[in-house]
Formats: C-alpha cells, structure tokens, sequence
C-alpha cells in the first residue's frame, strides 16, 4: 500500500525555510523563521545547523583516533589448557577464515573494517561537500547519508561477539577467553562515529539543490 | 508564500530530513506519504495502533525480564560446564578497571535501553490510547524514546551470538537456554513496534490532547 505521492498540492518543491519558516526535525511542525523552540514537540529549532560540522568533525576525530588502537591491540584473549592466543579485529576474522567459517570471517570484517572505515570516509566526504558545495548530486549524498545512518550501529557486532565469548567460555583449566584492551577502545570509536553521523543537519544537503547560492 | 498566521502552519508539513514543505494531509489508514524528493516517510497512520503499540511494548518488557536472566547458552568441554546468561554478557568486562565502562555500556545497550524505550512509549500512549489527556511531561519522554532509538542494539546482538557460536563450536559443545528463545522472540516483537508507530500522529496527538 506504498502510494509514492506529494503529500500537498505544490508543483515545484519549497523547502520551510526558503518559504520564510522553520521547521521541527523532530515532529515535522513549521514555525515561523526565528521561533527558537517547537511549540509542539518543545525541541530546539534551527534552520540550518552550520555549526553542526564543528561537532561532526570533533567526533569523527575522536572516532578515528579510538579506531587506531582497537586494530593494534588484542581483542580476545583465548587460553586453551595451558597456551594463551591473543588475537586482534583483524587476526579473529582470519582465524575464522582458516577454520572454514568464510561467511561469518566477512560478517567480522566487514562489521569491524570495512563499515568503520567506510564511515570515517563517508561522513567526512558528506561534511566537507556541505561546506564547499560542488559535485556530487544531492540525491546520491542523500543516499550515502541515510546509508551511513542506518549501517553504523551494527559495527558493535564484534564487541557483543566479546562480551558473549567472555561470558560463556569460562570452563576452568580447558579453555577460557577474556576480553583485550581493543574491545573498549572499538567500542568507543563506534559510539563517537554514531555520534558524528547524527550531529550531521542532513537538510545542508538539499540547499544547493534549490539555490546555488543557498549559504 | 510568505506571512503565515502561527494557526494556518499547522496545516503544514516539513520533510526532516531535506526540509521540502508540503501542505499535511491524512492519508486513508494503511497508506503511506512519504517526501517526493528523499523518500523520507512523513505520515503512516495504521488502525488501532495505539493500543497495539502498548501491548507490543509490554511484551518487550515482559519477555526481556525473562531473557536477562534465565541461561541464554551453555556449554561443555573436557568434562567442564559453562552456562552464561544475558546478563552475564554484559558483565562480561568486570575483570579489569575501565574495562567496567564497556560492561555498563553493553548492559545498557541491551537490555537497558530497550526496556526504558518500552516503558517511555507504554507512557505517553497509555492515556492517549484511552482518549485521554497526556500525563505530564510526555512531550520529554517521548522526544527520549525517540532520541534512544539508535542506541538500542537488541538486533545487532542476535547476530553478535551467531557469531560467537561459530567461533565456540569447534571448542566445545552448545546448548541453547529458554532465554536465547525469548530474545530471538524479543527482536521481532521490537521491529513490529517501531514499525506500527508513525510518529507524525503521536505528536499530533500529543498536541490536540494537551489543549482539550
């Protein structure tokens, strides 16, 4: 029942504050320009948030800069009898590979390499094009946007792989695995990266598509 | 298009996510409206969902009580046992100084979080399912349950255990407890409830019933 349709009667689209408004990001309501709070919601109001890149790019900082040591230092730590294995993102994904379980190795490293640095690239490219508005078409950063959004979060699959590993395999002098310093600091990167992606004002995407001259 | 009377705005609605302003219109139930330049969807009322939004949320409460702490797997190696439970899980990084933030943090994700979300939406819907006016301060719980939204990684969890009982079985045996039922169960119940809620007739709601 997916009727792909206006939802008024405009032939030509405006955008809220093109038409003097401004407009609740989170409940959809317009108010008019200059309103500093949603009489319906009770959220901040702000047309643009230019400011927005400030924190866009401090987070991704940070993010980036946790990413470092989650792939350097051990994620688990696996003692079978009496020989103890420390194994990084990348090694676990490979050790997995080499006993045959190839899916779940890429589910790992696509999770915990790829979406990560994907994400730094795309939310960068995304903040930098807002602020020098040139090439690429709205509608594909859009996509790019909405993508980033909606993949970051399942970067913490390999941290709950830990804390399951952790919890379950503690059987004495068999076979026990621990949690490395990697399993913190991964976590924070993911965590500052989603934080990035969502101080990011989506809406500075759409502005040269109606103005060229929309700053 | 300038020089709008506050009360002719409500009749407008604004894209959130591109801005593009449309004039609000309550599609038939079951339809949806969505944005004709990035496909954000904008309304998408569905019938009784109120009420069904409540029970779907105290579902989610009931069954993550059960699945916390009941044994969610175990296993056998060499003659040792092991059986570990959700909660178990997210205490799985006590051992060492700053590592507690993690444990907290996955507690949270997991269990925490949805929960909170559960018990924020059974709240502001409660009395609006019933016609009546809105208890305080439900315009603040409900811009939190939406703001918590990202943050509550149930799903990202389930496929977190796949994971780890491949990387498991070749070291021991596993066993499944009734709790890894009840959280298989809890994912899909959490996924109809986000998608039964259109967010646009909550606010809505909230905003009519607070003056009446």
């Amino acid at each position: 029942m997916d009727h792909m349709e206006d939802a008024g009667r405009q032939e030509k689209l405006v955008s809220a504050r093109r038409a003097g408004l401004v407009a609740c990001t989170r409940c959809t309501r317009v108010w008019p320009a200059g309103t500093d709070v949603c009489g319906r919601c009770g959220s901040d109001l702000r047309s643009r948030d230019y400011r927005s890149l400030q924190r866009v790019w401090a987070w991704l900082t940070v993010g980036i800069i946790c990413y470092i040591p989650a792939n350097l230092y051990p994620m688990l730590r696996t003692r079978v009898l009496f020989t103890e294995t420390e194994s990084t993102i990348v090694e676990g994904a490979l050790d997995l590979a080499l006993h045959g379980a190839v899916g779940i190795a890429l589910i790992i490293f696509i999770a915990s390499v790829m979406i990560p640095v994907g994400k730094f690239i795309a939310i960068g490219w995304l903040a930098y094009s807002v602020a020098k508005p040139l090439t690429m078409e709205p509608h594909r950063r859009h996509k790019l946007y909405e993508f980033v959004e909606f993949i970051g979060r399942w970067s913490m699959i390999d941290v709950f792989v830990v804390a399951i590993l952790s919890a379950l395999v503690q059987l004495n002098v068999a076979a026990a695995i621990n949690p490395g310093p990697a399993a913190f600091t991964f976590a924070l990167s993911v965590i500052f990266t989603m934080l990035a992606a969502q101080s990011f004002d989506a809406r500075m995407i759409w502005d040269t598509d109606e103005d060229p001259r929309a700053r | 298009m300038p020089h709008h009377r506050t009360d002719d705005l409500d009749e407008l609605i604004a894209c959130p996510v591109c801005d593009a302003l449309y004039h609000a219109r309550m599609p038939e139930t079951g339809e949806r409206v969505t944005c004709s330049r990035c496909h954000h969807v904008l309304i998408a009322p569905k019938e009784g969902a109120f009420l069904r939004v409540i029970a779907l949320a105290l579902t989610v409460m009931i069954l993550m009580l059960g699945a916390t702490f009941f044994p969610f797997l175990s296993i056998d190696a060499q003659g040792f046992s092991n059986a570990a439970s959700v909660f178990d899980s997210a205490l799985a990084f006590t051992d060492g100084g700053w590592m507690v933030a993690l444990s907290f943090a996955t507690a949270a994700l997991i269990v925490l979080i949805p929960v909170l979300r559960a018990a924020l939406v059974i709240y502001v819907l409660g009395p609006l399912a019933f016609g009546r006016k809105p208890w305080p301060g439900a315009r603040a719980a409900f811009r939190w349950s939406e703001d918590l939204r990202p943050w509550s990684m149930a799903e990202i969890f389930v496929i977190g255990v796949a994971v780890a009982l491949v990387k498991v079985s070749d070291l021991a045996r596993v066993d499944y407890g009734p709790a890894f039922f009840m959280f298989a169960a809890l994912v899909v119940v959490i996924v109809l409830q986000d998608g039964s809620m259109c967010r646009w007739t909550i606010w809505k709601t909230l905003e009519d019933k607070k003056s009446s």
